[in-house]
């Protein structure tokens, strides 16, 4: 119904006779006339009281859950209010990328903060300014470890599914080999990684914690890579990075992960955040944008977008990456979580949901027949656990108590607690898990 | 502009230089990079790429642009300078100074001007 | 100003969350993180001051004019934003069972539906979460088709010198080679330069039609004929759609498939470089091809499903679905009326702008162009030395954001103008008044306009040093 044109009848037929033509259609003659839409039929929009009360509607089909204890790629945690009211401002929200950095500081600043908060999170030297989630973050980076003897990418198979498929699919598109490290009683098969790598490998792909949600011996697999001389990339949770050891720690070169959990909702899947850290030596081959810091022409501190000689508007078909938008303000939103946390807030998250993961699993396990698939590996807030009755049966029961049990995966469900959940919830998920089972 | 007397130049405004050892050196020329204004990188080859002529076997960044660096000559890299990966600057300070690459094995030469050849040549706006 | 964690304290915090209701639970010690965490510490009223500082220090589309060309920074309705903050959608998990999300799911189809209206597509993926990504996904969908043929020759993408800097790129990394073909002065492809190029090693081309200099290709179903005939497809990057929804689409001009910007045309906000949304429109011959878990309407609700010979998937999930529904609730607030109306208004203004700067400055092309418009500013630069990046920086003073800067590549000292539909005959007014004044004013005093800008927060930045000694990082002691 509306357009948003501010115009009115009276200055458009102004500016028609400024251009020196006498209707709108007269703009576009060099349109061939047969593919030319005459707008007749054209149906209206609606008001904005309508198209709201249609989505809102939209919105009501879909069930907001009361209680979430599913992960599997995209967290429920608690994001602090000053997160939305911060991300929110509309200086933020409506600017374009920061090509004119005298008008951007603002947006300078906050992604060159982002950036350095990357890099303490992960243990790495330099970041770039974000990219589109997790899974295109690791395509990215397998990309990033290529040359000319070095092509074929190795993937754990205990990543996320999606993770492996978005490797996979930028793989083929640039048509070179990705191959899959078996699994082995939930964590990769170190010694099938072993008997893997060729000297013509390019990089191994390791998720911590894997999508099972066992902590894996991030280190001792750096260890193989790096003897067979290929790069080492890890997507890591960013809450979890704040308690396990670092990226850097397990001899990573480049660390990826889904910024989601630093205060984005679950939004049905997106925007979410991609992150990706590297190593000092890998700051140039780094895809995407890059803020760095430098001084204007009166000596004052300022920011700009910098090392633009590696990206597609400079090197076109010679650029390693067609980054060109990034996810800005899921990385402010980022930046404005991990500070409202702060160090100590974010480690008491991460205690939190390891502790509510691990007490999760001590009240299952208490229900016969519910066991942990793979009881010898030390997990964080997910884990995978056996199911004695399908469990489809288990999830409607626990979705009619409005709660959104694990996920059916091979070998059982995959629960995941954070501290959102709370004890009685968990109780409550016990307590129907008992009643199910004892059917 | 300065265009030294012993050195042989490229069309497209690399400088030759050849070393009593028989190795070759090549780098830019201060037309070229005055040209191409401040440098902030240069992505230099490998010791042992083989270079032809008229292909690109380095690239130089400004801010806002990439250019590729054109072979003058066929033959082998023997060394690059590596002085340049942390100081490109050096390029636009002194051009005949900062070469890119040592050549061994040349076994041609593209077509080569003498300095008061390719002064002209720059000055016809090539 | 002050970095946030110059602005940390030892020992501030917020109190956000709760004591843990359950007991402790130690990490194994061989597990734990030993590397410091540097992260700010900070109060609340420090965090909210600090980045209502750095909004001061933002120029976005609410705070004036945005002639931004190839970006259409047309204003953001709000309901938008309101829409995409309910809870019915932003507290929705991905991984819900499919019952539980049939209005995200309608939402999709929906969309799906009125953008396939638009472009003339006969379907719709949302997975690609910005342009760049959806010519990426676009190709592969090319790729995918000729091979399933087993005509497995064709290698080759062709790509105009006018094109943006992401066709190349995301040709390269689809494994085709780049033939890059010359245009003419008005970006208009060369035919006889095109019928050369094409052959039997043709996997596709790109085109950006209206072309990057603002001019609709009028040979362009001789262009998509060519291609065709020669047993390629047509790839149409929708970066200046703006010009012509409702007017004329890609499907009717030989295009097999199509990205959109969802954050230029259908007015979802940049966010300061992202957000976007890259949606893929194509044809019924690439459709067993796409994405992963494309919502469709099935006799038992809306349900996902799968291309059988998809390409896999590009990213996570299925799109960024808060993106999409602000298209969403744009394009139903517009309807088809005020879609054509949008780019009709869209082209007027440019060309209202443009035929009051004419006089001062040469455009690019002659005559009426598109949704935008590229000024050349060579004879100045030869007369005066004012570049096209001062002229910009000038414009800075004027509180006006300046057009896009050398682009395209075949325009020298370009600036290329998109004022899109949604600004007023009086701020078109003001923007030019001023813009030909700083043109009169490089005439005259061209060391002022060289000094620009003078009222940003910031004056211009050594860009050189930031190259050569990159500092992308605080450090810590």
């Amino acid at each position: 119904m509306g357009s948003y044109v501010p115009s009115t009848p009276a200055q458009r037929a102004e500016m028609l006779a400024a251009v020196g033509v006498s209707t709108l259609d007269d703009l576009y003659r060099d349109v061939p006339r047969d593919m030319l839409l005459t707008g007749e039929n054209a149906a209206p929009g609606v008001s904005e009281l309508e198209a709201a009360g249609e989505l809102r509607a939209m919105a009501a089909k879909n069930h907001v859950f009361g209680a979430v204890f599913r992960g599997a790629g995209a967290y429920d945690h608690y994001i602090p209010s000053i997160v939305k009211r911060v991300t929110a401002k509309e200086e933020f929200v409506t600017a374009y990328t920061p090509y004119q950095a005298e008008i951007s500081q603002g947006v300078l600043q906050s992604i060159f903060e982002y950036q350095t908060m990357i890099c303490e999170l992960t243990g790495m030297d330099v970041s770039n300014a974000s990219l589109y989630d997790g899974a295109s973050a690791a395509a990215e980076a397998a990309a990033m470890c290529r040359d000319r003897k070095r092509r074929r990418v190795l993937i754990s198979g205990a990543a996320h599914p999606m993770v492996i498929q978005t490797i996979r699919t930028y793989c083929e598109g640039a048509d070179v080999p990705a191959e899959v490290i078996p699994v082995r009683d939930g964590a990769t098969d170190l010694d099938a990684l072993k008997a893997a790598l060729k000297d013509t490998d390019a990089c191994f792909y390791l998720q911590q914690p894997n999508y099972f949600g066992v902590i894996e011996d991030a280190a001792a697999a750096g260890g193989l890579v790096h003897a067979a001389g290929a790069r080492y990339v890890m997507g890591v949770n960013p809450i979890a990075a704040a308690v396990l050891k670092t990226p850097r720690e397990c001899g990573a070169d480049i660390a990826v992960g889904e910024g989601q959990p630093l205060g984005m909702p679950l939004g049905f899947g997106g925007p979410y955040l991609g992150f990706m850290a590297a190593t000092h030596d890998l700051f140039r081959k780094l895809p995407g944008r890059i803020v760095g810091e430098t001084t204007d022409d009166a000596g004052n501190r300022a920011f700009v977008l910098t090392l633009q000689a590696r990206e597609q508007h400079i090197r076109r078909e010679k650029a390693s990456s067609n980054v060109c938008s990034n996810q800005a303000l899921c990385a402010m939103t980022a930046a404005v979580y991990l500070s409202a946390m702060g160090p100590g807030g974010l480690r008491e998250a991460a205690s939190q949901c390891y502790a509510k993961a691990h007490y999760l699993a001590a009240e299952l396990g208490k229900v016969p027949g519910f066991t942990l698939a793979y009881p010898e590996a030390p997990f964080f807030h997910e884990f995978v656990m056996a199911c004695p009755v399908p469990p489809e049966e288990l999830l409607a029961r626990l979705e009619a108590a409005d709660i959104l049990g694990g996920l059916s995966v091979e070998g059982g469900v995959l629960w995941c607690a954070t501290e959102k959940n709370t004890r009685a919830d968990m109780d409550r998920v016990a307590a129907i898990a008992r009643e199910v089972a004892q059917v | 502009m300065n265009f030294p007397k012993e050195l042989s130049y490229s069309e497209s405004h690399e400088w030759v230089q050849k070393l009593p050892d028989g190795t070759v050196r090549v780098g830019l020329t201060d037309f070229a990079q005055s040209e191409l204004g401040d440098l902030v990188f240069v992505n230099l080859p490998e010791a042992g790429d083989s270079m032809e002529i008229g292909d690109s076997f380095c690239d130089v960044e400004s801010v806002k642009a990439v250019s590729d660096v054109y072979s003058p000559l066929s033959g082998t890299v023997s060394a690059v300078n590596e002085e340049l990966l942390d100081a490109p600057q050096l390029i636009n300070e002194s051009p005949y100074e900062a070469w890119l690459v040592a050549v061994e094995d040349v076994s041609e030469f593209g077509e080569l001007m003498d300095a008061a050849a390719y002064e002209v040549f720059c000055a016809q706006g090539h | 100003m002050k970095l946030i964690f110059e602005r940390s304290v030892p020992g501030r915090s917020s109190a956000l969350l709760p004591a843990c209701d359950v007991p402790e639970c130690p990490m194994p010690e061989d597990f734990a993180r030993r590397q410091a965490l540097h992260l700010p510490e900070v109060a609340e009223i420090d965090l909210s001051r600090h980045y209502t500082e750095l909004a001061g220090q933002v120029f976005g589309v609410n705070d004036g004019f945005y002639p931004l060309g190839s970006c259409t920074m047309k204003y953001n309705p709000a309901v938008n934003e309101e829409i995409a903050a309910l809870p019915g959608f932003t507290g929705v998990h991905p991984l819900q069972p499919i019952h539980t999300v049939q209005g995200c799911l309608e939402a999709l189809v929906t969309a799906e539906k009125l953008l396939c209206q638009v472009t003339g597509m006969d379907v719709m993926t949302f997975q690609p979460a910005a342009g760049a990504h959806g010519e990426f996904t676009g190709l592969l969908l090319i790729k995918a088709y000729h091979k399933s043929r087993g005509d497995t020759g064709r290698t080759r993408i062709i790509v105009p010198d006018s094109a943006h800097g992401t066709n190349p790129a995301s040709a390269a990394m689809c494994g085709f080679s780049v033939v890059n073909v010359p245009s003419g002065p008005d970006g208009c492809v060369d035919l006889d330069a095109l019928r050369a190029a094409v052959g039997p090693d043709t996997a596709g081309l790109m085109l950006t039609n209206p072309n990057t200099v603002g001019l609709f290709d009028k040979n362009i179903l001789e262009i998509t004929k060519i291609v065709h005939d020669a047993g390629g497809l047509n790839y149409y990057d929708g970066a200046n759609l703006n010009a012509v929804m409702e007017v004329a689409r890609p499907g009717d001009m030989g295009f097999d498939v199509v990205h959109l910007n969802l954050h230029k045309t259908f007015s979802t906000p940049h966010g300061g470089g992202g957000p976007g949304s890259g949606a893929v429109g194509a044809k019924d011959i690439l459709a067993p091809f796409l994405p992963r878990f494309h919502a469709a309407a099935s006799a038992e609700g809306y349900v996902f499903e799968d291309a059988p010979q998809s390409i896999g998937s590009v990213k996570e999930f299925y799109g960024n679905f808060l993106v999409i529904l602000r298209a969403l609730c744009y394009m139903r607030t517009l309807g088809e009326a005020g879609m054509r109306e949008a780019s009709q208004m869209a082209v007027l203004n440019s060309n209202y702008m443009r035929v009051r700067i004419a006089p001062h400055c040469r455009i690019a092309t002659d005559g009426v162009c598109m949704h935008e418009f590229v000024m050349t500013l060579s004879e100045l630069k030869k007369e005066t030395g004012v570049t096209a990046k001062d002229v910009a920086k000038a414009m800075l003073d004027e509180g006006m954001h300046p057009p896009t800067m050398y682009f395209p590549l075949i325009v020298e000292e370009a600036l290329m103008v998109e004022p899109t539909e949604t600004e007023s005959k009086e701020t078109l007014d003001a923007a030019c008044d001023a813009i030909i004044a700083i043109l009169e004013r490089a005439k005259t005093d061209p060391a002022a306009v060289r000094s620009t800008p003078h009222n940003t927060p910031i004056g211009r930045p050594d860009e050189v040093a930031a190259a050569r000694s990159p500092k992308l990082r605080c450090e810590f002691s």
